[in-house]
């Protein structure tokens, strides 16, 4: 299998390490209301869907980067890849 | 003050160096390293700092030489810095003094082994080593590989010359994993 590096170009997906759904970009405020139940979510709710699924992969030997990889988990089709930072910085989460 | 002597990265007092048919490793231990990153949204002012010292910061994937600084890329606004360690041992803290506070600079010289290694034709042996296409990538070219389980940087200085750094506790086996490979090209 071949990541589509944003920067790189198609590197091996054995350089890569991966750690799960992209949703764990969203982590919760763990001050506001309602924090101990969003943190459960965000912990232990995954959706386990059978297609389009955006994925969080770690660039190890490689340039270190994330990515957020949007795969078909049925036909394993690399469908966009992204910088984990630039996902991050617009929804406002990194400065 | 106790008589301290210096060994290189393979437990020597001199570097090792080793012919194997048409394949030449030697051991260097005369390069400075150190590692320069521009804190966030600075990239800017790095550069700017970096221009006044005469400091390339080469584009991703690619290594730039030059005098006394060389550099490769290694992540997004992340360098390695290269320099000779006769004149630059103390290399992390000018390239501080110079860069300021745009930048986060790590000594990186006792933390890897450098090989050269040389050839005609380094494609048959890297082939075998990396799942990088070193015969198709460009004079210049550097990246991150993994060679025999060892995450190592790898530099195309020329056609026929390649510069490898791994991590310097792994020497030995960086070593014996270059020169088996190179003599199952015998």
């Amino acid at each position: 299998m071949l990541i589509n590096h944003p920067i790189l170009g198609p590197r091996d997906a054995q350089e890569f390490v991966y750690l799960g759904d992209a949703n764990l970009l969203h982590r919760p405020d763990g001050l506001a209301e309602g924090a101990i139940a969003a943190f459960h979510d965000y912990a232990y709710q995954r959706g386990n869907p059978a297609g389009e699924h955006r994925e969080l992969w770690y660039h190890e030997q490689g340039d270190r980067s994330w990515l957020v990889v949007t795969r078909n988990t049925v036909t394993h089709e690399i469908l966009k890849v992204e910088l984990a930072r630039d996902v991050a910085r617009r929804e406002g989460r990194s400065r | 003050m106790a008589n301290l002597k210096p060994l290189t990265a393979l437990g020597h007092d001199a570097p090792e160096v080793l012919s194997i048919g048409a394949v030449r490793i030697s051991e260097r231990f005369d390069v400075a390293l150190a590692s320069v990153a521009a804190r966030r949204g600075k990239a800017g002012d790095l550069a700017s700092a970096a221009q006044g010292i005469g400091l390339p910061l080469p584009a991703p994937a690619t290594h730039q030489a030059g005098d006394p600084w060389s550099a490769f890329w290694v992540a997004p606004e992340m360098w390695f810095v290269e320099a000779p360690f006769a004149s630059h041992e103390d290399i992390a803290a000018r390239l501080k003094a110079a860069l300021g506070d745009t930048t986060s600079v790590t000594e990186q010289t006792d933390a890897w082994v450098r090989f050269d290694i040389a050839a005609p034709d380094l494609a048959p042996l890297f082939e075998r080593l990396s799942n990088l296409d070193l015969a198709r990538a460009p004079v210049g070219f550097a990246s991150r590989t993994v060679i025999e389980h060892v995450g190592t940087y790898l530099v195309k200085r020329a056609a026929g010359e390649v510069v490898l750094y791994g991590p310097r506790s792994s020497a030995a086996s960086l070593l014996h994993v270059l020169e088996v490979t190179a003599k199952s090209l015998l």
